[in-house]
């Protein structure tokens, strides 16, 4: 356990004002919660002989920054159920090292959660090796399969954070409206991913001249957008709070706007990797690039960036879909979809500062303050009384993202080779150092 | 394990551009997959030596012996009677051994991977993979993880391409007029599922034709075909404006499916605005010629009369599609030879 972080430049979106200068400030820890945050009075050759003499529960932090532990909306843990691809301790660790300390369970149908016992479950096999906090999402319906609803008062009481249907459909209309009441009758927040199935067909990238230069079947912008259109008429209907998972176009940031006017409550996120990559990348067939929502066009990128600056779109997430090798080694359409991301989303969102889209505030906010609101969940922020979960960054890092050096069981990103600068030194869970990188 | 790091490594190398994995070094061709992004010159070749591969009817076919001792293995996700039939002619006029393998009751459709596929059979010493499937990027695929000295021609994939039979129409084409600058060439139909029209788009393109149209309902169009090399003002939904003044009209196969899908009310319906009929065939030129990649639905895309007709050189394209791939695959294992003679040396 560590006792005590100092000379660390704090960084904490929740209060800029205070620690935007360039002070160090010491971080006391008791019982895995941040007992005190005061001004550094030592002098840094001082604390170097401390570190020296006294035990190994303090951390020097000296040109560090530190800032509260990630929150990724979005990952897909494939434990229960598909442990071939990954498992919770491959990827809590994965996370750990990127700096994500609280991770949001994505249900799919290789994985359900269905009842209590799954959720449990999950929890028990988190506990064995526990460095990160995983948040459940819950099925929205039986199985996913779209039909009857699932037992919602009980995932509630088994403390998931929300229930989603994935990108499995539903039976109709009726359905969605009746699970967004009976979900808030539980206050239990709805994540929806807007897609129309039968405007996607069998479609699998961005309905543009590019997929009509390599031929393969489209999901047209529309697709989301329809989508998004009747859920927001059902937000409005029902009131029940609703996310809007990995939106991808510009056409979705404007009805996102136009529904937070309306003052309606929904929050949205996008994907990272949505963030750089374009229909484009595809352009030869590249299977790491094969993804859901699918990668759209420039004009789509930069809007749903410059969604994020204006705080139209609250959240970036990993996204994070570990997969084994042969799922990516087959004709483009055959491919499985989805990007091993947990290792990329703070990586990435700093690029886009340095890239001038916001600043560090804004992205680290993006990743830890804004995901917390949305899960309800005391996280994202360095206050006294708060879980001690936190990241000491080196920002004058530099570093290329290898296949051979990534800890999540997943290598499938298309951004292997890619050089980033700035990385995670440690991680503290509840003030248990989770990840150390020497 | 051995494979798996192999296999990882090329993951992490950027995708090759088709081209560069077409040519080798010597900017030879090495697999067929796609025309788009091959040279004029290089065009030129594939047509100047197919020609001398074109045959005459009712004579002794000359046996070339360029392929001796080769094997051809022709992979054939998708049925097909004409193109399989074709690539196993050309193979064995150049003396290759040819095989088929039947994938109904190959592994594959108990559930063995397509690489797994590929692996096997290589195993099996074969020098070229003719492949048709359903889905595009397949013969990239299989040319990108298959060993260095086998050659991949990609005899339909998706959407995405179908460059021999681009190939032969450009022959066939030649062959009738003088120059490719000067002509108007129309393509009519199901534009939005053909991969003969992209090949046919881009092979025209390279080879620098006038005006290329595409005449077609909205429905069966594809987004952003613009970037292909079809002007917007080409674009027609109208086939009466469409053929106007044409030189080369080529109709495509239009299947039943699409009515299914919502894209067309009817067979009757699409015969009546857009079949090609003794009577908008007068729209072109009066030497304008009828091209159809077969097989041809008479009555749905085009009248029998057209198609039987005197204009029509529907089974010159035929006779072509043979020299095309007798041109292809001794230019294929041309290159492999001097390939394997540089690393000799």
């Amino acid at each position: 356990m560590i006792d005590k972080i100092f000379n660390a430049r704090l960084l904490d979106p929740a209060k800029q004002a205070i620690h935007s200068d360039d002070q160090s400030y010491d971080i006391n820890i008791t019982a895995g919660k941040i007992s005190e945050i005061s001004l550094s009075h030592l002098k840094p050759n001082f604390s170097k002989n401390i570190q020296n003499t006294l035990s190994k529960s303090y951390i020097d932090a000296k040109e560090k920054l530190v800032f509260a532990g990630l929150v990724d909306l979005a990952t897909y843990l494939r434990e229960p159920g598909a442990s071939y691809k990954a498992s919770i301790k491959s990827e809590t660790y994965a996370a750990a090292s990127a700096g994500i300390t609280t991770l949001c369970f994505q249900p799919e149908p290789r994985v359900l959660v269905n009842n209590t016992a799954n959720v449990n479950l999950i929890h028990e096999i988190n506990q064995r090796s526990a460095t990160a906090h995983i948040e459940v999402i819950g099925n929205l319906t039986q199985d996913l399969k779209g039909e009857t609803l699932s037992n919602m008062g009980g995932l509630k009481q088994a403390n998931c954070v929300g229930v989603s249907n994935g990108l499995q459909p539903l039976k109709d209309l009726h359905t969605l409206h009746m699970a967004m009441k009976y979900a808030s009758t539980h206050d239990l927040k709805v994540f929806i991913h807007p897609l129309e199935h039968s405007l996607a067909q069998k479609g699998c990238v961005h309905a543009g001249s590019v997929a009509t230069r390599v031929g393969l079947p489209s999901i047209p912008v529309a697709a989301e957008s329809a989508a998004l259109a009747q859920a927001l008429t059902l937000v409005e209907a029902t009131g029940a709070k609703t996310h809007f998972c990995r939106l991808s176009s510009a056409a979705s940031v404007k009805l996102i706007e136009y529904g937070k006017k309306q003052g309606l409550p929904i929050t949205a996120d996008v994907a990272a990797h949505q963030l750089f990559l374009t229909d484009i990348d595809i352009m030869h067939f590249n299977p790491l690039c094969h993804t859901y929502p699918p990668l759209r066009s420039e004009r789509d990128k930069n809007a749903l960036r410059q969604g994020l600056a204006d705080g139209v779109i609250d959240a970036i997430c990993s996204d994070h879909q570990p997969h084994e090798i042969d799922a990516k080694l087959a004709p483009f359409q055959q491919t499985e979809i989805g990007i091993s991301g947990l290792e990329t989303l703070l990586p990435l969102t700093l690029k886009l500062v340095e890239e001038g889209v916001f600043d560090l505030s804004h992205a680290l906010k993006l990743i830890s303050l804004n995901p917390a609101k949305i899960l309800n969940i005391d996280a994202g922020q360095l206050r006294c009384g708060s879980n001690a979960d936190l990241v000491i960054f080196d920002p004058d890092a530099f570093w290329c993202l290898e296949a051979e050096l990534m800890l999540s069981d997943g290598k499938n990103t298309p951004f292997l080779g890619q050089w980033f600068s700035g990385e995670v030194i440690n991680t503290l869970l509840a003030g248990k150092m989770v990840y150390s990188k020497n | 394990m051995d494979r798996d790091h192999l296999i990882n490594q090329r993951l992490n190398v950027p995708d090759e551009l088709p081209s560069t994995m077409q040519l080798n070094a010597q900017r030879q061709l090495k697999h067929f997959l796609t025309v788009e992004t091959l040279s004029p010159l290089l065009l030129e070749e594939i047509l100047d030596r197919a020609e001398s591969f074109v045959t005459q009817p009712n004579r002794i076919q000359k046996q070339y012996s360029l392929l001796q001792g080769k094997t051809v293995m022709n992979l054939f996700f998708e049925n097909s009677t004409r193109t399989r039939t074709t690539f196993e002619l050309a193979a064995k006029r150049l003396s290759a051994d040819v095989f088929n393998l039947d994938i109904r009751t190959s592994a594959t459709s108990k559930g063995e991977s397509l690489l797994d596929t590929i692996r096997n059979l290589e195993a099996m010493n074969i020098d070229i993979f003719v492949v048709r499937h359903q889905h595009s990027g397949t013969a990239n695929f299989i040319a990108r993880y298959c060993a260095p000295h086998i050659s991949v021609l990609n005899a339909g994939d998706g959407h995405h391409a179908h460059p021999t039979q681009a190939m032969l129409d450009m022959l066939t084409i030649r062959q009738h007029k003088p120059s490719f600058q000067p002509l108007k060439v129309a393509i009519v139909g199901d534009i939005l599922h053909s991969r003969v029209a992209r090949s046919q788009i881009h092979a025209l393109s390279i080879l620098a034709t006038g005006e290329i149209r595409v005449i077609a309902p909205k429905t069966l169009i594809p987004i952003g075909i613009e970037d292909l090399g079809v002007r917007p003002e080409n674009i027609y939904s109208d086939i009466d404006q469409g053929l106007k003044d044409v030189d080369v009209i080529i109709m495509l196969r239009l299947q039943k499916e699409r009515m299914q899908a919502a894209l067309l009310p009817s067979e009757q319906e699409f015969y009546k605005f857009y079949g090609l009929t003794e009577e908008r065939l007068k729209l072109a030129k009066p030497d304008a010629i009828v091209m159809h990649p077969g097989p041809a639905n008479r009555g749905v895309e085009i009248d029998s009369r057209v198609a039987d007709g005197k204009q029509s050189v529907i089974l010159n394209q035929v006779t072509n599609g043979v020299a095309i791939r007798m041109a292809i695959m001794s230019m294929v294992m041309q290159t492999q030879q001097q390939e394997q003679t540089r690393i000799a040396i």
